[in-house]
């Protein structure tokens, strides 16, 4: 069957943060470190790939008008299950992510996806879209970030890989420089859409 | 702490948008006029404002004596969602002409996730009544400032030529990046 295309769909064509430019608020904030670019996404994709999966077998029991609390709530207990796991085993990670940690729950593409994706059909792919989705997601926060990183503190991963006489780039790790790196990765996407598209 | 730094530091140095990556989707969404960028600054005033003070009676009164804080992302999320939807039915009801200017935006703040983050913040900096009410006022007054400075810088580059895949989304991000930079020119100026 064609389960493969559900997956790699939201891979790179309808990439969540370089195509749809959805879920920017995490995009922009977490991604100083390349670790902060994995944690997030992966916490991200625990969400939305539970959340699609419960939405999808709940999809005839959930009436219509209220579907969109029902998802919302669906996606809040999995954001607070996520929220107290990381709080428990990764608690380096979970302070320096923040308030972004419970703010997953406002992410567009979670919801996005369960309205769009998951109330329509079965469970294995929606399954599979929410995986594709979430280590799309991932995979792209982890460049900017790695972008970002390297730019800003001659590292990625922590490892470092200028040496120390040379100076780093300090903007990129501030505010500014998120916009900025986000911005031009956004139109470097762009041009190579119509490259493609054109052939 | 003096209200005085309060509203400072939401308004001018730790800018929601611009240096706390709060509320962006709207910040890129309708940021294309000055007009409307302003309409949607008032109703996130409003809406946050009304949220943090039910955010705030809802974490003192019922979670902490309950001892069930862990519930408070579901809760609020939950009570923001509905808080927007009784504002709208009210405001079509009692005032049609604020439901006129404001209406189209109250269903897109939903998603906004200034409202939530405020909310969470608010009570993690331990914040009385009073000092949240104002501090969400303040962020939400930063909100439109750096909306509307953005809708004015994007209207006159709507002139200019530009390459085909700088247009959009990646302009926008430069020069919200250039605003941000700024911004942060203001570091300095509350302790």
């Amino acid at each position: 069957m064609n389960n493969f295309k559900f997956f790699s769909e939201g891979l790179v064509r309808s990439n969540p943060v370089f195509v749809l430019i959805l879920g920017a608020c995490p995009t922009l904030a977490v991604t100083t470190t390349a670790i902060n670019g994995i944690g997030m996404g992966a916490a991200t994709t625990f969400v939305l790939v539970s959340s699609n999966v419960l939405v999808a077998a709940l999809k005839n029991v959930i009436p219509d008008k209220v579907r969109i609390a029902a998802f919302i709530v669906i996606i809040a207990t999995f954001v607070t299950i996520t929220d107290m796991v990381m709080k428990a085993f990764t608690p380096e990670l979970y302070s320096s992510l923040g308030i972004f940690i419970p703010l997953i729950v406002v992410n567009c593409i979670i919801l996005g996806r369960a309205e769009a994706f998951a109330q329509k059909n079965r469970v294995i792919p929606s399954l599979l879209d929410g995986l594709g989705m979430g280590i799309g997601f991932m995979l792209a926060i982890t460049i900017l970030a790695s972008i970002r990183e390297l730019l800003g503190n001659g590292s990625i991963f922590d490892i470092k890989l200028v040496g120390d006489n040379v100076s780093t780039i300090l903007l990129f790790i501030l505010p500014p420089g998120a916009f900025i790196t986000y911005g031009y990765l956004i139109a470097i996407m762009n041009k190579l859409k119509t490259r493609y598209s054109n052939q | 702490m003096e209200y005085i730094n309060i509203i400072i530091l939401a308004l001018l140095v730790n800018n929601v948008v611009l240096a706390q990556f709060l509320g962006i989707c709207p910040f890129l969404g309708v940021s294309g006029k000055v007009s409307t960028s302003v309409g949607m600054g008032a109703a996130v005033m409003f809406v946050m404002a009304l949220a943090n003070l039910v955010t705030y009676i809802i974490h003192y009164y019922l979670l902490i004596p309950l001892q069930v804080e862990f519930m408070q992302t579901i809760t609020f999320i939950l009570v923001i969602a509905s808080l927007v939807q009784t504002v709208e039915i009210i405001l079509k009801k009692s005032a049609p002409s604020l439901y006129q200017a404001l209406g189209i935006y109250l269903p897109l703040i939903t998603t906004n996730c200034a409202v939530l983050g405020i909310a969470i913040l608010a009570i993690q900096k331990k914040f009385t009544l009073v000092e949240s009410v104002l501090y969400s006022s303040a962020t939400a007054v930063g909100f439109t400032l750096a909306l509307v400075l953005l809708a004015g810088i994007r209207e006159q580059l709507e002139l200019l030529g530009m390459p085909k895949g700088m247009r959009g989304f990646p302009l926008t991000l430069i020069v919200a990046g250039l605003l941000s930079m700024a911004f942060m020119g203001f570091a300095g100026l509350v302790k």
